[in-house]
């Protein structure tokens, strides 16, 4: 899957998509791949505050848990309701309907230090060669 | 392979008969059990309670008459492994044969049937036996003071953890965190956070030994104990043990010991000897009490003197009179963390295994390494060894050769259910990517062994000739590998009548 | 030795095969100084006859001959053999936890019936594979209703039984959770109105047990509303589950906290029992312990798996929701086989019986002049009774009639000294309670 060059990502594979003040983030496919079928995803409700580099929730597959966290701090302005019950779509769609949070950037600064598309993708390709090696 | 065909109405191969739920032959009029007559005047229930507080009976409860009952779970029984049937190759688990004449002696009348709060005039065998376990593992583990009563190892984890804080307690400063080897068994993390002590990982050195110099960094004032296990869970003995115990010491810290591996040292070693100063056991583990399909155990914690004070409440004592007693008045004891005394039946069973060796214990010992080894020695050649340290009871092998094949560790333990054998630890220790963790145990035969070895390097062969009839497996089994996934998204968690449309059926 | 299945000469071609000279090789890696030169100083070794006349003769020296009125959380109830004909199958016994589902659908089918039959005699959603027993299982359902309430204190009865109080208080003080207590009224139930002053916005759960330590029934539904009124969760304990036979289950609960001993379990000087929780589908994932769900193999076939696994501490490990890992999985099998076999009319009818019993003893204590029935309220099969002199001096009377008479309460309550608890079950002939009856009044006429 290409890697949507309008996203900003992290080394934690998260990613987001900003227009205006606000900001939309989710999980990158090499991050749905690694963790395999997604059964369950805990996301905070619309309110709640994020902080840069901070977890602020949970997906889960059946043997493992991993964390989610935050490119930017700001504040949640709308969770993605959709994953409760479909949870598998963070595998079959994780740039675009499993979006899990909406939030308003409370310091548009945090963008400077997220990897474009190219650098993320580059970033990617290291780690697949370090695990199969 | 073997198929199963759901429609057979009659009982064919027991691997293939179908056998549904006790609810789906559930029938009004049936009983299992039919009560003595009341020998008093009955009540009315609805009456005596009062309408709001009655309950007319359990919807939805079976009714079935005892020869079902016996011809389900009898048919049940039939679909698992077990150690009668052979080997469980599970690292640390301890998968030994549970002599029967301990499950005799556990029913007893007199034994079984006795009430926590009878007098101790009247329960002077119980407590007999209680005494003698204690003076046992003591024996064994070269401790000075023992609690037999959390019921199981991470139950005695977290006793063993709340002793240490009561212990620095006295001492001015509880202090803040827990160090843990990242190759520990899970429940240790899981019982600092119970025990209220932040969890600092320390990573192995590339020997898969505890760093000793990194430890010496780490271990802070803010550090009140190093869980260990020992052996590791690679099944290699810390050999820079009394320098860890030394680092520990002399900054206040404790060291705390998962005796989970104690099949490694018994009769051999004694961990009050080599630096520890509060260990559990895993009675249902070292000390052959059945694991059951996943219970009951028992997690006794042995301590050093100086953490005596603290234990549970009710603590063994001898009155003068020669009786035995509990002693409830402990000031210093961190409470209780079951009620009643543990959970005694287990107790009973560790006790009659014990008896059965005596000081020969040390044999059994090393019947178990010697078997770990003698498996290491037929794998070395087939699967890759990360850690080359010698192995005591277990030992660790990775995917990493079949990897290559897109073979991994979960299908290999897969395809060895097909050869008989039921799988050994995948994927733990989480130091090893891929990892095959194997203890045979003493109860395994030379030729059990040999079948293993075998079996194992003829997957191995068949991972690189047709790995896609490893990735496959199982092929023999009643059922194949289970759709875990939608079991989590959309959970089934009990049986409902077919009325209602979430039914399982 | 019996348990070894070698030969010494197995031994020795084992060691050739792995290329050392003695079986002392291979512990070069333990310290030499920590190595034993002597055995160990331990009994035995013993045969197996040697063994079980060790234990015949420590059986002797307990309370067999004795009739007993105890009860308090631990209850002698009918066993049928057939619990032991099925549970002793090596295929139960020796098999372990069921994480390779595939050779393991006999304990995960028993697992799921368990599951079932908890969540219908409770009157819950869904019920987990076991805890250690009744007293952890209220422990671990007050640190899950602080995990979802996010809450730090929990109100608890007196009347809940005291040494599950005492485990309460072990683990809460080490997580944060301050427990506040409330009284028991005349009556023997909560003092409501104790609990609705007590219960607050800070509360996590309201935590009662019913039929309490004093054998006496609550009023769930008002205590229900009490703690939901300030949207603190409702715990409910039980320690008799033979009482869900004939009393109504705590549905408006939100987390039920049970002993099952009382099916199945023999009373075994304190264990192994079987805790169970049982709780509303929508508090699942903070639920701890394994959970068996239903699940289909790539031939459409059913089958029963360890599922929502990511709660347990093998994968979360210091995130988890408990660090429970063994369980008490034979013991629900025992729970199980044994539920089965009475069925819905014989759990129906035990319950009845007991409650007869409990009734008639109740009557025939109340008969002996100084004997005083406490607490007013309706009672299952326990009940407590006041005495005229101490409770300890009567029961050391009774026991010369091979008696164990009531549990004293005032070493638990110090308000309640000469007051004891009785506990009658079906298991006890009318010829006995007669005969205690009559004891008990030749004991209180005896000079002091």
């Amino acid at each position: 899957m290409a890697y949507p060059t309008t996203f900003r990502y992290t080394k934690e594979h998260e990613w987001i998509e900003v227009k205006g003040d606000t900001g939309t983030v989710g999980i990158t496919d090499y991050a749905q791949h690694e963790l395999g079928d997604v059964v369950f995803v805990e996301l905070p409700k619309a309110g709640a505050k994020l902080k840069a580099g901070q977890s602020f929730g949970t997906v889960e597959s059946v043997k493992a848990v991993s964390e989610i966290y935050s490119p930017v701090s700001g504040d949640i302005v709308e969770t993605n309701g959709a994953l409760a019950n479909e949870p598998e779509k963070i595998n079959q769609d994780p740039h675009g309907a499993a979006w899990l949070v909406k939030v308003k950037l409370s310091n548009p600064g945090d963008l400077a230090s997220l990897m474009d598309a190219a650098s993320y993708e580059a970033y990617v390709a290291e780690k697949q060669k370090e695990t199969s090696a | 392979m073997a198929a199963m065909d759901d429609k057979i109405r009659k009982a064919g191969r027991h691997t293939s008969q179908s056998e549904g739920l006790i609810f789906e032959k559930s029938a009004p009029g049936k009983r299992g059990i039919e009560l003595p007559p009341l020998d008093v005047p009955a009540v009315d229930a609805q009456k005596e309670l009062g309408a709001a507080q009655a309950r007319k009976a359990v919807e939805g409860f079976p009714e079935v008459s005892e020869i079902e009952v016996i011809r389900h779970f009898t048919r049940l029984s039939t679909w698992n492994y077990a150690i009668d049937l052979g080997m469980y190759p599970l690292g640390s688990c301890t998968m030994k044969y549970n002599p029967r004449v301990n499950e005799h002696v556990a029913r007893l009348e007199g034994i079984a049937t006795e009430h926590p709060f009878q007098p101790a005039a009247l329960s002077q065998g119980c407590l007999k036996i209680l005494q003698t376990l204690q003076d046992c593992l003591l024996e064994i583990t070269g401790m000075d003071a023992v609690t037999l009563q959390p019921a199981a190892g991470a139950q005695g984890e977290l006793t063993g953890l709340l002793l240490i804080r009561a212990y620095l307690e006295s001492q001015g400063n509880p202090r803040r965190k827990v160090l843990i080897p990242d190759s520990a068994h899970g429940t240790n993390p899981a019982t600092a956070v119970i025990a209220g002590y932040e969890v600092e990982n320390i990573r192995s050195e590339s020997h898969g030994q505890i760093d000793v110099e990194k430890l010496r960094e780490l271990v802070t004032e803010d550090v009140a104990a190093l869980m260990i296990t020992n052996p590791s869970t690679l099944g290699i003995f810390e050999e820079r043990i009394a320098e860890i115990a030394e680092i520990l010491h002399s900054r206040g810290a404790l060291l705390y010991m998962d005796g989970a591996n104690m099949n490694a040292l018994a009769g051999i070693a004694r961990p009050g000897e080599f630096g520890v100063d509060v260990m559990h056991l895993n009675l249902h583990k070292t000390f052959s009490t059945p694991h059951g399909g996943g219970g009951p155990g028992a997690g006794p914690v042995a301590v050093k003197k100086v953490l005596e004070p603290f234990l549970p409440v009710p603590v063994l004592v001898s009155k003068p009179d020669g009786s035995l007693a509990l002693d409830f008045n402990r000031a210093k004891s961190i409470g209780r963390v079951r009620a009643f005394s543990g959970n005694f039946g287990v107790l009973v069973r560790a006790l009659a295994y014990t008896l059965a060796y005596g000081p020969g214990i040390r044999q059994a010992t090393e019947d178990a390494v010697l078997n770990a080894n003698y498996i290491r020695k037929g794998l070395e050649g087939a699967f890759d060894l990360p850690y080359a340290l010698p192995s005591m009871h277990e030992v660790v092998f990775s995917d990493a050769r079949q990897k290559k094949n897109g073979v991994n560790t979960m299908d290999i333990a897969k395809r060895l259910i097909d050869y008989g054998f039921h799988p050994y630890t995948t994927a733990f220790p989480l130091i090893v990517p891929g990892a095959m963790m194997i203890e045979p145990t003493e109860s395994e035969s030379k030729e059990e062994c040999d079948l293993f070895i075998e079996a194992m390097r003829a997957i191995a062969e068949e991972a690189a000739t047709t790995p896609q009839l490893v990735k496959t497996a199982p092929h023999s089994t009643r059922v194949g590998r289970l759709d875990e996934v939608t079991a989590a998204r959309k959970p089934i968690l009990r049986w409902k009548p077919k009325t209602s449309p979430e039914a399982a059926d | 030795m019996r348990y070894l299945p070698k030969s010494p000469s197995e031994r020795r071609e084992m060691l050739e095969a792995i290329g050392a000279r003695s079986i002392e090789e291979l512990f070069q890696s333990i310290p030499e100084r920590v190595r034993l030169k002597q055995p160990l100083h331990l009994p035995g070794p013993l045969s197996e006859m040697e063994i079980i006349d060790y234990f015949r003769a420590r059986a002797a020296e307990n309370s067999v001959g004795y009739t007993s009125f105890l009860g308090a959380g631990v209850y002698n109830h009918l066993r049928s053999v057939v619990t032991d004909a099925l549970m002793l199958r090596g295929e139960f016994l020796t098999s372990y936890t069921p994480y390779q589902a595939e050779i393991s659908q006999g304990t995960l089918q028993a697992i799921f019936e368990f599951q079932t039959l908890m969540c219908q005699l409770t009157g819950q959603e869904v019920a987990n594979a076991s805890m250690y027993d009744g007293s952890t299982a209220l422990t671990e359902a007050a640190l899950m209703a602080e995990r979802l309430t996010g809450r730090h204190r929990v109100v608890v009865a007196r009347s809940v039984h005291p040494e599950y109080r005492e485990v309460l208080a072990t683990y809460a003080r080490n997580a944060g959770l301050q427990i506040d207590e409330i009284p028991f009224a005349e009556s023997g139930e909560v003092d409501a109105a104790a609990a609705r002053a007590a219960v607050s916005a800070e509360t996590a759960a309201l935590v009662v047990q019913s039929p309490n330590f004093f054998g006496v029934l609550e009023q769930v539904p008002q205590l229900a509303e009490i703690a939901h009124a300030r949207e603190a969760l409702l715990i409910v304990t039980i320690t008799e589950a033979v009482s869900l036979g004939a009393v109504r289950p705590p549905t408006e609960a939100d987390i039920v906290a049970m002993e099952g001993q009382s099916f199945g379990l023999p009373p075994s000087y304190g264990g192994p029992f079987v805790g169970v929780i049982a709780t509303k589908e929508k508090f699942v994932r903070q639920m701890p312990g394994r959970l068996a769900g239903q699940a289909t193999d790539n031939a459409g076939r059913r089958g029963f798996v360890l599922t929502l696994a990511t709660r347990e501490q093998h994968i979360r490990r210091e995130k988890a929701t408990s660090n429970i890992c063994t369980n008490q999985a034979l013991c629900a099998l025992a729970a199980t086989i044994h539920l089965c076999l009475l069925g819905k009319e014989g759990l129906k009818e035990l319950a009845a019986q007991n409650l007869a019993k409990a009734r008639f003893a109740a009557a025939e204590l109340a008969k002996i002049p100084g004997v005083r029935r406490a607490f007013s309220a309706p009672t299952f099969n326990e009940f407590v009774i006041e005495l005229p002199r101490s409770v300890k001096m009567v029961n050391a009377e009774l026991l010369r009639d091979k008696i164990i008479g009531p549990l004293p309460l005032g070493p638990f309550y110090s308000e309640l000294t000469k007051r004891g608890l009785v506990c009658v079950t079906e298991t006890t002939s009318r010829a006995e309670i007669e005969r205690f009856a009559a004891a008990l009044r030749r004991a209180l006429e005896k000079p002091l």
